[in-house]
């Protein structure tokens, strides 16, 4: 469905993505991971048009949409949510996500009406007629989520949904996304909290300095030496195994 | 008391809207004072100004501090097209209000495509207007120049709707023909905001101004969300252009062009509420009462001297600005829900 | 030569220069008035608007210290350049200061409004009559063959350069001036170190007020002043500032002279009222091709 090659993205001198290439197949859920300033939300924005990459492809369906606007993309099933999360915050709960149901729905009453049963989706009912701008953390990670899910992609590209979250969020989120993978969208997600990675995803990649340095299920990925290093600092493996506790 | 807590916001936001109509429409049958109808008028006239601001400063976010520009150019088009070929006021507004709409769409396709935002729009417009007003005043050939474009004024009846003037329009529309004018002009910027709040396209206006880059992560493509609305903009504030020439059969650079129009337009949509249907009525009104009000009082105490009114205007646009950053209408809205609780809470 | 069916004169190359060099000395000035500006947008990231009313009420102050008194307009500047600088300092610390939380737009605003009062304070107060300060060696001055340039000219562009080497050394070498360096770096460290950064965005507006009241007598001697005399100054003002790059000293004396040349070039060609489109020109293109402007790095 989704297919990244050599992708490459400079911002001067630093080369936050560089060659990174990845597979999404329909219906799975596919994990990106890495340490902080990898260049997990550079690759993202890469390739759903924020950015322009200075070398490599983005492939969608077949049709290759490298260097095409973030609308447009949106519009061919692929959207992204922030990691710093941006609400609208002038607007409703239900506004926002109708904003996004706008995509396929050209009627207000019923994008209003969608609205609302994305929000049910996602547990955002109780909260659809405040502010957006007065909501919590957790409530502004579920309006990035609602209002993507509100223009019924085909994939969605989930930045750090979690972070912030306690652990009964994570629990709901996580479920969440089990239930929108389980209604037929595909989904690439970003995570930190490696136990949702580990129990949601059926293959991650691993991103390090910009470079794609693993790739696999995640358990294999979590008994990576690579991985472990890249987390932890070089050396770290083999400390680890000669301490003996490598599967802590 | 119990209506009121009965009925839905929406019908009561109805039946306030139909009261408000209403009462505009009846207005020359219920007053027959002059003054006070000019006063009405003029209004009227800053809120239509207000509001084609509105929609693109209030829903877009775009602020632009050079409105003039599009209430100047269709003045301009309808005074001088009239005047020197002496077309028919009925054609020439349409072409003022294309006219207006082709400057918006220029300075629109210019700003937007090179990502100016903030003040730096507000800058870019302001200058366009400036250099709009230099050029006005210098290409004598074409606009007259600083002496301004002169109509001449018709006198007879028969002839007054076809030239669109209602001074000699006979007993009712003399009185009343210019009030209607400006008034259809409102309801139609009215309806246009309306519209805003009821549609996809204002949807995704306010998306655009609350944050431009969600809003295209969701399918929305900002510049050309942005070059509609200024073109919205322009055409409802050429309207403005249109009725100030037909009723004062007068145009100068600094009338069109000048820094004048730009603020009345700013300030009424800014002390009234950004963003909302009736904030620039809200605000006009405000300011006009303010300025008549200053003008009995301080006036009579310091004699009728210039000045007076700009400078209360410009203190409450600060005060606004620092502590109701929502307007009148935040305010109104404010006072009203707490009405609503108590009366909920007393019927409980 | 044609220029929208006007057809432009040609003129010999000395007239062409002794327009140049006229718009030098006129550039001086802008660019004095533009240092203040690009001083308060290096800091405090305002764009102020009130910035050219705050020109025409030091210029009436410094007219009324003449009229009134018989205060010679340059020693006037012993009184008004430290007026602005209060003044500045409480207009920052009592009015723009209170909305500058939020969106640019709204302190752009902000200093609208409060230019709003001022021109309509002095409409009221002085009315709509221009009025010029008259001293004795109003004409004297020196024939350059080209041009004939008057000691005011020369007084404008030696006290402008002096104002803007004495406030660039002030950043370079003083306390206040390295706080305010800090200050427009990098705020939030700024307030860690300890600098009181209210006080020192009220500093900055300050200093500011005080460059504009000292290019009101610098102004006086050669510019009548009325209530709307600002808002052709602050137009000025914002291109000069633009085409040097918002925040750069250096960019606001090389973009001061540029617009005062460009000017009189302009008019020369264009005739008095259509030469002013250059301005408005120049002004567009930098905000819309090179926003940074020709130096556009900080303070
Ligand atoms: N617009 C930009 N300009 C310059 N450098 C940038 C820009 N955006 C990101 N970077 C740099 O690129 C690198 C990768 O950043 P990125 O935000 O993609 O990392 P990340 O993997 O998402 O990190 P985190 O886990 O903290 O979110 C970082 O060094 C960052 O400083
Ligand atoms: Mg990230």
């Amino acid at each position: 469905m989704l297919d990244v090659s050599s992708l490459t993205k400079r911002f001067g001198g630093l080369v936050a993505v560089n060659g990174a290439s990845l597979t999404v197949n329909e219906g799975e859920i596919v994990s990106l991971i890495g340490p902080n300033g990898a260049g997990k939300t550079t690759l993202f924005a890469t390739i759903a048009g924020f950015l322009k990459p200075n070398e490599g492809s983005v492939v969608l369906d077949g049709q290759d949409i490298t260097g095409h606007k973030p609308h447009e993309i949106c519009r061919r099933g692929m959207v992204r949510t922030f990691q710093v999360v941006k609400p609208f915050a002038g607007l409703s709960v239900r506004e926002n996500i109708a904003v996004g149901a706008h995509t396929r729905i050209a009627g207000r009453e019923e994008a209003l009406e969608f609205a609302g049963k994305i929000a049910a989706h996602v547990g955002l009912t109780p909260l659809l007629d405040q502010s957006a701008g007065d909501l919590t953390v957790a409530g502004r990670k579920r309006i990035e989520l609602a209002r993507a899910l509100a223009t019924q992609p085909k994939l969605l590209l989930l930045d750090e949904v979690m972070a912030g979250l306690n652990a009964t969020e994570i629990l709901e989120i996580v479920e969440i996304i089990q239930q929108i993978r389980d209604s037929g969208v595909t989904i690439l997600l970003i995570e930190h909290v490696m136990q949702a990675v580990m129990k949601l995803s059926d293959r991650a990649y691993v991103l390090n300095y910009g470079e794609i340095i693993a790739e696999g299920s995640p358990v294999e990925i979590a008994h990576d030496p690579k991985v472990v290093e890249a987390y932890l600092g070089h050396g770290a493996s083999e400390r680890m195994k000669s301490a003996g506790g490598a599967d802590a | 008391m119990s209506m009121l807590t009965t009925m839905s916001t929406g019908n009561m936001q109805r039946i306030g809207w139909a009261v408000l109509i209403g009462a505009l429409l009846a207005a020359p049958f219920a007053i027959h004072s002059g003054r006070w109808m000019e006063f009405i008028e003029l209004t009227l006239f800053a809120a239509l100004l207000g509001q084609g601001w509105n929609i693109l400063g209030g829903y877009g976010g775009q602020y632009s501090f050079g409105h003039a520009l599009f209430f100047g150019t269709a003045a301009y088009l309808q005074a001088l097209l009239q005047y020197k070929l002496g077309w028919s006021p009925w054609l020439t507004l349409w072409i003022a209000i294309g006219g207006s709409v082709a400057v918006a769409a220029f300075v629109g396709f210019l700003s937007f495509r090179y990502g100016l935002r903030g003040s730096y729009f507000a800058l870019v417009t302001l200058a366009f207007a400036e250099a709009f007003h230099v050029l006005s005043r210098s290409l004598v050939s074409v606009t007259e120049g600083g002496r301004g474009v002169q109509l001449p004024l018709n006198q007879d009846p028969e002839q007054a709707l076809a030239t669109f003037q209602f001074t000699f329009a006979g007993p009712f529309l003399s009185e009343a023909g210019y009030y209607y004018t400006i008034l259809i002009f409102l309801l139609i910027g009215f309806a246009v905001t309306g519209w805003l709040n009821h549609s996809r396209f204002g949807a995704q206006l306010q998306a655009v101004r609350e944050d431009e880059d969600a809003a295209s992560a969701l399918g929305i493509d900002p510049f050309r969300v942005k070059m509609s609305a200024i073109c919205l903009s322009a055409g409802v504030t050429s309207l403005a252009g249109i009725y100030y020439v037909q009723k004062f059969l007068f145009v100068d650079p600094g009338i069109a062009y000048g820094p004048g129009k730009s603020v009345e337009a700013l300030f009424a949509a800014i002390i009234g509420g950004v963003g909302t249907v009736l904030g620039p009525l809200l605000g006009s009104a405000f300011i006009h009462i303010v300025g008549e009000f200053a003008k009995e009082t301080i006036g009579a105490m310091l004699g009728d001297r210039p000045g007076v009114d700009l400078i209360l205007f410009g203190i409450i646009l600060v005060l606004m600005l620092a502590y109701m950053p929502r307007g009148l209408v935040g305010l109104v809205e404010l006072l009203w829900r707490k009405l609503i609780t108590k009366r909920g809470g007393g019927n409980a | 030569m044609d220029f929208l069916g006007i057809s432009l004169p040609s003129y010999s190359l000395e007239t062409v220069f002794g327009s140049a060099i006229s718009g030098v000395f006129l550039g001086a000035i802008y660019a004095l008035v533009a240092l203040g500006l690009t001083l308060i947008y290096g800091v405090l990231h305002i764009i102020n608007f009130a910035h050219g009313t705050l020109l025409m009420l030091a210029m009436y102050a410094v007219f009324f210290l003449w009229s009134v008194f018989g205060v010679d307009p340059y020693l006037a500047m012993l009184i008004v350049v430290p007026g602005g600088y209060l003044f500045g300092y409480a207009l920052q610390r009592s009015v723009i200061g209170r909305t500058s939380h939020g969106r640019d737009e709204i302190i752009l605003l902000t200093t609208l409004g409060v230019s709003i009062v001022l021109e309509n304070f002095a409409l009221f107060a002085f009315s709509a009559n221009e009025r010029n300060v008259q001293v004795p060696y109003d004409f004297d001055g020196i024939d350059l063959g080209v041009v004939y340039i008057v000691w005011p000219q020369i007084a404008a562009l030696v006290g402008s350069l002096l104002i803007t080497a004495a406030l660039w050394c002030f950043m370079r070498f003083t306390d206040t001036g390295k706080a305010i360096r800090a200050v427009a770096k990098e705020r939030q460290g700024a307030r860690l170190m300890g600098i009181n950064v209210e006080h020192i965005f009220a500093v900055s507006f300050g200093i500011g007020t005080a460059c504009v009241a000292a290019a009101a007598s610098l102004l006086a001697p050669t510019y009548a002043v009325f209530p709307q005399v600002g808002y052709l100054f602050v137009l000025i003002a914002f291109t000069v500032v633009v085409l040097g790059g918002m925040g750069s000293f250096v960019g606001a004396l090389v973009g001061g002279l540029v617009i005062g040349v460009t000017e009189q070039i302009g008019r020369l060609y264009l005739g008095e009222s259509l030469g002013l489109i250059t301005i408005s020109a120049i002004f567009i293109l930098i905000l819309l091709f090179r926003p940074t402007g020709l130096f556009g790095q900080r303070l």
